[in-house]
């Protein structure tokens, strides 16, 4: 659809674009990402037609630009540049209305029914059919921008062409502005070239991205093949991290800032956990990067409380969830800066233990009750009970993502491990039981000190996960059972 | 009724009162009823077609003339402040002017018309002096580049206009006097004279009306909506400077009309230029033929210049509707 070869310009001598070629599929929508100055806005220019090329050239459908007239031109290709203030007073239909121009000729041409339907579809495409008769200058900045993407749309173009669409307008907008040029898009086969300053924003809606800095093409491709941490820190020369959308196979990227508050060298010691019967708690002053299968706040996150709780053998967990919360926010807690979980062992009977070696230490702490005990080889339909062994892992140190899966592998052979050295039985099946059916783990660190990027049973770290879990969980079995006992 | 069509109504109505008003009164009253039957009072009609007639219609057309182009400046110049000598047009046709009666200049077989000839010459030559320096300064003749073209040479054509001024002795009160605009004693001949530059150059920029309107977006915008952003430019620099130059040429240096009557029909009426540009030509007209016949009529039998009247009656009317708009209201 467009043909964009070895273009280059910019104003007076200075080039901005050196020698830029790419092309970009009918119903495709490509984002421009790049840092201030790298000629984004001046290449949309020279792409518009609005800036001569000192070289190279434009072409849509296999036609040179500059063989187009302005009308036809305007009917092939809708422009949104950034917002600018003007003089006049205009109401909003009189705006979108100007976008039919390149569908009027003749002197007298009059407003056809074609040109009052398209207007009348960009105001409701864009939710703006409310304001028809409102002064631009009335509006706010997100607003008046709707208005020219209404403009543009009126048009009824089949490129479109625009200079961050997104400017001025809250998340929800962003969304909706996006929403409906993507799907106009897919249903009108639009080809869509956007500059973008929101490179999640990009990766999210673009089929395909372009990276530019300098005037040149770093990179381009698909999302995952540009919203990449090495290309993103070279260009825009700052530390990013780079992770995946939660519903989307599209790349996101967080900013890591350079300024943080200097803190206190934090260090998780065993006494500063407190034991009751009613609950195992620590509570951090730094929050701690955690992943766990906790009931409130699983997954991962950063959290400065920790709580155990125990409950009844009959607690009801069918909304376990509803109840924990309530139960924190009772305690004091701040639900959103906890990660809890329960069991129906006697929490006074929780393993915590601190154990140390050359990179630092660590804290493990277990609850354990195997009146529930599982070999999950034979786990079929099983009757959901109150889960019963419940490890913690506390390390003073900076875990990568892996060395926090590591640990928890470790981790869970260690208990596996733990289990078999006790004989616990599965009772169904009377095999030796791998663990209950509902048992919990996390695994937490300071991110201070120093760095852990692996956590497998080779590491220090994960020896002494190891040996920590193994440990500790023995021994709060045989308190288990020693209490059953009496 | 529709907006738009209730403000051609509104304008209509002022247009003809205003010729109605110009005809019939001044220090012979006329009634309308000569207009019909001229055999009823030989001599009334004789002033009604042969003197009053043509004043009110050249009055009109200079109006009309100095408010459309007015209204098409201030479009393409963004620029509610601008008007129709913005560009320096005006200030060549004033140069030819005062350098006739400077000079005492007579083109044999021009006679009378000498001025207004040389004066329409001054102003053709100082718009196409501007237009190519502009274009020579810079190819894209950007809309900055002509503003500050046209006032470069207005700022010398005003020189050497007060430098004749200033030598001048007799002639003074003559210069003066026409320099303030004046549409007495012209006749027919002048309203043949100006008709048709004034109706051609009207035409264009009417031609240019949703031009117009996308360009006060800017230049940029208006070239992604698909227009002929340099052609329009010029057909509308071209139609404003022939009908200034033909406005100024045949009355003399009117202010006012050019910058207040298309900003007070954008205050009433909205900005669409489709609307814009023909209520101005008939606001103008009327408004003109108004401060004509104030002019005359004021401190009779002395008739005051027309350009003293223009800003006397049009600043309170401009004022009060200025008021009423931000306050709401009205």
């Amino acid at each position: 659809m467009l043909q964009i070869e070895n273009l280059s310009g910019g104003y007076g001598d200075k080039k901005i674009v050196d020698r830029i070629s790419f092309g970009v599929e009918k119903g495709r929508m490509l984002g421009i990402l790049g840092p201030n100055g790298s000629g984004k806005s001046t290449l949309m220019k020279l792409i518009s037609g609005v800036l001569e090329p000192t070289s190279g050239v434009v072409r849509i459908d296999g036609r040179p630009l500059g063989d187009f007239p302005a009308k036809e031109l305007a009917r092939k290709m809708a422009v949104l540049p950034q917002l600018h203030a003007h003089a006049f007073s205009h109401t909003v239909r009189e705006t979108i209305s100007l976008g039919r121009y390149p569908h009027q000729s003749g002197w007298f041409s009059s407003w056809s029914t074609e040109d009052e339907a398209a207007v009348q579809e960009a105001m409701k495409l864009m939710d703006i059919s409310h304001y028809e008769s409102t002064l631009l200058e009335e509006m706010s900045g997100g607003e008046q921008q709707r208005v020219f993407v209404a403009q543009a749309l009126a048009q009824n173009a089949a490129v479109l062409l625009l200079d961050e669409p997104t400017n001025h307008l809250d998340i929800n907008h962003q969304k909706e502005l996006l929403d409906t040029i993507k799907k106009q898009a897919i249903e009108k086969d639009l080809t869509v070239i956007s500059i973008f300053h929101d490179i999640n924003l990009a990766s999210m809606y673009c089929d395909e991205l372009l990276l530019m800095n300098e005037g040149s093409i770093v990179r381009k491709g698909e999302p995952h093949e540009v919203v990449r941490t090495h290309d993103v820190e070279s260009v825009y020369r700052t530390r990013v991290s780079n992770h995946p959308h939660p519903e989307l196979p599209k790349p996101q990227i967080t900013l890591l800032p350079g300024v943080r508050r200097q803190s206190a060298g934090q260090q998780v010691r065993a006494e500063d956990f407190l034991v009751t019967p009613e609950f195992v708690v620590y509570q951090s002053q730094l929050p701690l990067k955690t992943v766990s299968s906790a009931v409130v706040n699983a997954g991962s996150g950063w959290f400065r409380n920790f709580l155990n709780r125990r409950v009844e053998a009959d607690y009801n967990i069918d909304n376990s969830f509803e109840e924990m919360v309530d139960y924190i926010e009772g305690s004091g807690l701040k639900a959103t800066d906890t990660v809890a979980m329960m069991t129906a062992v006697r929490t006074e009977h929780a393993i915590v233990r601190e154990y140390q070696a050359d990179f630092g230490s660590l804290v493990v702490a277990v609850t354990a009750g195997v009146g529930n005990g599982v070999d999950v080889s034979q786990a079929m339909a099983r009757e959901q009970r109150v889960g019963t062994i419940n490890t913690w892992i506390l390390v003073n140190g900076i875990l990568s993502d892996e060395a926090f899966i590591q640990a928890m592998i470790t981790a869970t052979e260690a208990k596996t491990k733990a289990l078999q050295h006790e004989e616990v039985i599965d009772p169904l099946t009377g095999t030796i039981a791998t663990g209950t059916s509902t048992d919990s783990c996390l695994v937490a660190a300071t991110q201070q000190g120093e760095a852990l990027p692996y956590a497998g049973p080779i590491t220090e770290v994960g020896k002494l996960i190891g040996t920590g879990v193994f440990e500790c969980t023995v021994e709060a079995i045989r308190l288990y059972r020693e209490a059953k006992k009496s | 009724m529709s907006k738009s069509a209730l403000a051609y109504l509104v304008s209509l109505i002022l247009l003809v009162g205003a010729v109605v008003l110009g005809v019939t009164v001044g220090t012979v009253p006329i009634s309308l009823a000569v207009i019909w039957n001229p055999a009823s009072d030989e001599a009334a009609a004789n002033i009604l077609w042969n003197i009053r007639m043509p004043r009110v219609v050249l009055a009109g057309l200079v109006g009309a003339a100095l408010a459309i182009a007015g209204a098409a400046f201030q479009g393409l110049l963004k620029n509610p402040l601008a008007d129709p000598y913005t560009l320096g047009v005006s200030s060549g046709a004033a140069v030819g002017a005062v350098m006739t009666l400077f000079f005492g200049i007579s083109i044999p077989f021009l006679g009378l018309f000498t001025l207004p000839v040389i004066s329409m010459i001054g102003a053709l030559v100082t718009m196409l002096a501007v237009m190519g320096f502009a274009r020579l300064v810079d190819r894209s003749m950007k809309m900055e580049t002509v503003i500050l073209t046209g006032i470069i040479f207005s700022s010398f054509l005003g020189s050497i206009m007060s430098l004749m001024i200033a030598l001048t002795g007799e002639e003074l009160r003559q210069i003066i006097g026409w320099l303030l605009g004046s549409v007495s004693m012209r006749g027919w001949p002048y309203v043949q004279m100006a008709l048709p530059f004034v109706l051609v150059g009207s035409f264009v920029l009417w031609l240019y009306r949703r031009e117009l309107n996308a360009m006060l977006f800017g230049e940029e915008r208006a070239q992604h909506l698909g227009v002929d952003v340099k052609r329009s430019k010029m057909a509308i620099l071209i139609g404003g400077s022939v009908l200034t130059g033909s406005a100024v040429a045949v009355s003399g240096t009117i202010g006012f009309v050019g910058l207040v009557v298309p900003h007070m029909t954008r205050l009433v009426w909205g900005s669409d230029h489709r609307h814009v540009l023909p209520l101005s030509f008939i606001n103008g007209a009327a408004l003109l033929i108004v401060c004509d016949l104030v002019a005359r009529t004021i401190i009779s039998p002395t008739e005051l210049p027309i350009g003293v009247i223009t800003a006397f009656i049009g600043a309170p009317v401009f004022a009060f509707i200025f008021f009423r708009q931000r306050r709401g209201g009205l």
